[in-house]
């Protein structure tokens, strides 16, 4: 390439102030390869742009280097003026002689020596360009979000609202995540069922939701816009199709001791269950490990019952295909187990609370199934230990939050707001009871939230203790709570009959094998990592992967529903064109050079290389390569800098370029 | 620390220094020292590459073939690579380069590794300074010179 164009631009003082730019021009003509040098006040400005596209096209040039500002600054200006002169944008480097040299060398004469070598290693640079079109990827339009709580219900129904087809993937025998087992929310006490259950059947019915419950999502290939994702279905056995749902074969079931999921364990239910009246879809499911005809061969009795023969001893599970354009992660949130190891290991806090031990020491969500009216008291608060209405209730906040030593750094945002609301709903349920409730600062940041903390103290008469607990201890049926209250300055205990404890927000569980198999990264908590924390909150590293609601960091259902719409909407965006368009600044391999070590493969952060099979003309086997995919390679270069061959490269930054660079500072 | 680029009596010795920076935060931090009229000595002679992860570190010897007097290496900080992990790569292999330039002969303080982030356009401001300074100590570096003349 010896059609060089070398433009400097004074930036009007900018520059100019410290760099000599008619000297600079002068020198930069000198350069080998340079066909011309031009100068202009303002090369952003209109006519600085009119002058690099009829620079391009009268001296027929095949390459052009702007001195002026920082490539992040106008690179794409500069591009784009070269494509309207007809010449290919990647065949435009920049000089950086502002930033890097007349706003940081006042003295003129070095920083002129200084731009004149910039542009020197730029001219060297572009030599050895080569024109490159964007890469086209052609996008599979249909979405899967993986988790069907209120975030993923949001982002499914936004999607196929818009037309879109979407798969949603749910492991539970129901959507409705932990918001269907919530009494009622904050801070307007609206009950959590009715906003919830309607939205629920709406997806249901929904034609363009293909809904999966009990359902895993076992691999994903591919890449943006192409992903292939299977699914495990795995054996409910009932025929979902012919079950009618009309209740019939748990009424029978004789299994009837198993700890309710949904209820937190508060409650029993039968090895045929449906996990709660309004679960959608509205089916049973069979419980493998309580069911006696599965476990020990005899019974049976719901055979006999069910009038639509839908249940099927012999199912199995299914693995079910899909090609997926776009994924939206909506996995959500379980809660710290309190005083046991979590599945790392790692956490066992707060073993002194006696929470497991002691029957009336529950959690915030067990709670929530103590008032709700579908609980297991119908609505009644009543001790799990012998049925009576606890007349003293303390609540516990920050279990787990907030504390390096025995818990979790973060703060999990929703306890505080959760306390006041429990406090509230026992005080209108049990008007003669006391609610006491230790904290160690109440932070009720949101709209109408702190007015509704103060509600339940100033209203409801809630007694808010600022101070941490240290031990629960029971004694004669009732539950010593000691404490202190640091704003008193002295010890605090209280016997209650009931301790509710809010234990700290974690993300659910197997959300780190799904953050691997779609190559999303995560925090040391395990919350998924947004690609920028205010810029790209829902979008990840992972081309074509978005997160919404808990499993990105703690939430409540506001914000997890405005995430989740607003993955919706990057999603949409994305599948509004017909193709994706994509850099073409990635890495290429020189199969005839390239061994098959696959140590390029091994370093790649996004598992962009894989292995491609020689085969001669009589199909036989020849060699096996590397081979960049190039929907998924972001141009990082690692690979050539791993390769042991040298036979794999990276347009934009080549071997050739780079070195030449290099050379040219000799 | 010298701060600036004081005024340099002539004929003293001017050390080249070449710097192989990633796109996304060392490169930033270089032009964050820009807009904050961060003045250091103007030996720097900056590679732009998408990532540490890209630099071979043929490129370290490369550029003492060409007249270097001391090379710097500078990336995202560790966990906070653009690209998640090239940064590690360029770590590790920077851990083993560096003991293999010794054995070569190669005087290691004139090779420089630094995490820089788009936010640390002052700490760019103190590296290139310090290494400028610390070059002009050292001298130029003649033995290399001498090798690659043999």
């Amino acid at each position: 390439m010896a059609r060089i164009g070398v433009l400097t631009c004074w930036c009007g003082e900018n520059i100019a102030r410290n760099v000599d730019v008619q000297s600079v021009a002068e020198q930069a003509a000198q350069l080998p390869g340079v066909r011309c040098s031009r100068v202009h006040k303002y090369m952003c400005s209109d006519p600085g742009q009119k002058l690099i596209r009829d620079t391009i096209a009268a001296e027929r040039l095949d390459g052009v280097v702007i001195a002026s500002c920082s490539p992040h600054m106008h690179l794409k200006t500069f591009r784009k003026a070269a494509e309207h002169a007809s010449l290919n944008p990647y065949l435009v480097e920049m000089a950086n002689i502002r930033e890097h040299c007349s706003w940081v060398h006042p003295e003129r004469s070095r920083a002129t020596a200084k731009a004149v070598d910039l542009i020197r290693v730029a001219v060297a640079k572009v030599r050895h360009n080569r024109a490159l079109e964007p890469i086209q990827v052609p996008v599979t339009r249909k979405v899967l979000v993986v988790g069907g709580g209120v975030a993923g219900i949001q982002a499914a129904l936004d999607i196929a609202d818009a037309g879109v087809p979407v798969v949603l993937v749910e492991r539970e025998p129901s959507i409705g995540g932990k918001m269907a087992g919530l009494s009622e929310t904050f801070p307007t006490l609206d009950c959590s069922q009715c906003i919830l259950t309607p939205r629920m059947v709406e997806v249901a019915q929904h034609p363009n939701i293909t809904l999966y419950t009990c359902s895993d999502v076992e691999q994903v290939e591919g890449y943006v816009g192409n992903f292939q994702v299977t699914i495990r279905k795995r054996a409910r056995y009932i025929d979902i199709d012919k079950c009618t749902g009309c209740g019939q074969c748990w009424s029978v079931c004789p299994s009837k001791k198993t700890p309710s999921e949904f209820d937190y364990g508060l409650g029993a239910r039968t090895a045929i269950y449906a996990p709660f009246p309004q679960a959608v879809p509205a089916r049973p499911v069979i419980d493998r490990d309580a069911c006696l005809r599965l476990t020990k061969g005899r019974c049976g009795v719901c055979v006999k019952k069910c009038q639509a023969d839908a249940i099927r001893f012999e199912d199995q599970d299914e693995l079910v295909r899909e090609d997926i354009g776009a994924i939206i992660v909506a996995t959500g949130y379980q809660l710290y187990e309190i005083g046991k190891p979590d599945d790392r290991g790692r956490i066992a806090g707060y073993g002194e609370y006696g929470y497991g031990r002691y029957p009336d020491v529950i959690s915030s969500l067990q709670f929530e199934r103590l008032v709700s009216a579908s609980g297991p008291t119908g609505g009644e608060i009543r001790r799990p230990s012998d049925g009576t209405v606890p007349k003293t209730v303390v609540f516990l906040s920050c279990v787990g939050s907030r504390d390096n030593a025995k818990g979790l750094s973060y703060c999990s945002k929703i306890c505080c707001m959760v306390n006041a609301k429990h406090t509230m709903l026992y005080k209108h349920k049990v008007h003669d009871g006391q609610a006491h409730v230790f904290y160690m600062d109440i932070r009720a940041g949101g709209k109408n939230y702190d007015e509704f903390v103060r509600r339940a103290i100033e209203q409801d008469g809630a007694h808010y203790h600022r101070g941490r607990v240290s031990k629960i201890t029971q004694e004669d049926g009732r539950l010593i709570v000691r404490g202190v209250d640091t704003l008193a300055g002295e010890p605090l205990t209280i016997a209650a009959d009931l301790v509710v404890l809010a234990a700290a927000m974690r993300p659910a569980t197997g959300v780190e094998e799904l953050a691997q198999k779609v190559n999303v990264s995560y925090d040391e908590f395990g919350f998924l990592c947004e690609s920028h924390p205010k810029l790209r909150p829902v979008e990840t590293n992972a081309a074509g992967v978005f997160v919404c609601g808990a499993c990105q960091g703690p939430k409540d259902i506001p914000e997890s529903v405005t995430q989740a719409s607003a993955a919706a909407g990057k999603v949409l965006m994305m599948f509004s064109r017909d193709r994706l368009y994509r850099e073409p600044e990635i890495a290429h391999v020189q199969e005839s050079a390239c061994a098959g070590c696959f140590s390029c493969r091994r370093g790649c952060p996004y598992h962009a290389i894989d292995p491609a099979e020689i085969r001669d003309r009589q199909g036989q086997l020849v060699r096996r390569v590397a081979r960049v995919n190039p929907g998924l390679c972001m141009g990082c270069g690692t690979c050539v800098a791993l390769c042991l061959s040298k036979s794999i490269d990276l347009e934009g930054f080549s071997e050739q370029q780079v070195y030449a660079m290099v050379e040219s500072l000799r | 620390m010298t701060n600036a680029a004081s005024p340099t009596p002539v004929g003293e010795f001017e050390p080249k220094i070449v710097a192989y920076v990633c796109n996304w935060c060392t490169y930033l931090g270089a032009d964050l020292a820009g807009t904050n009229r961060l003045e250091y000595p103007a030996n720097v002679r900056i590679i732009r590459l998408p990532c540490t992860g890209r630099i071979d570190f043929n490129l370290i010897v490369k550029a003492f073939e060409i007249g270097a007097d001391a090379v710097l290496v500078s990336g995202c900080h560790p966990g906070d690579c653009h690209y998640t992990s090239g940064n590690y790569h360029a770590r590790r292999r920077w851990i083993l380069f560096r003991e293999l330039l010794a054995t070569l002969g190669i005087e290691t303080e004139r090779v420089h590794f630094a995490w820089i982030s788009a936010a640390e356009g002052k700490k760019f401001q103190q590296v290139i300074s310090e290494i400028t300074s610390q070059t002009r100590d050292l001298g130029p570096y003649h033995a290399y010179r001498e090798i690659c003349e043999v």
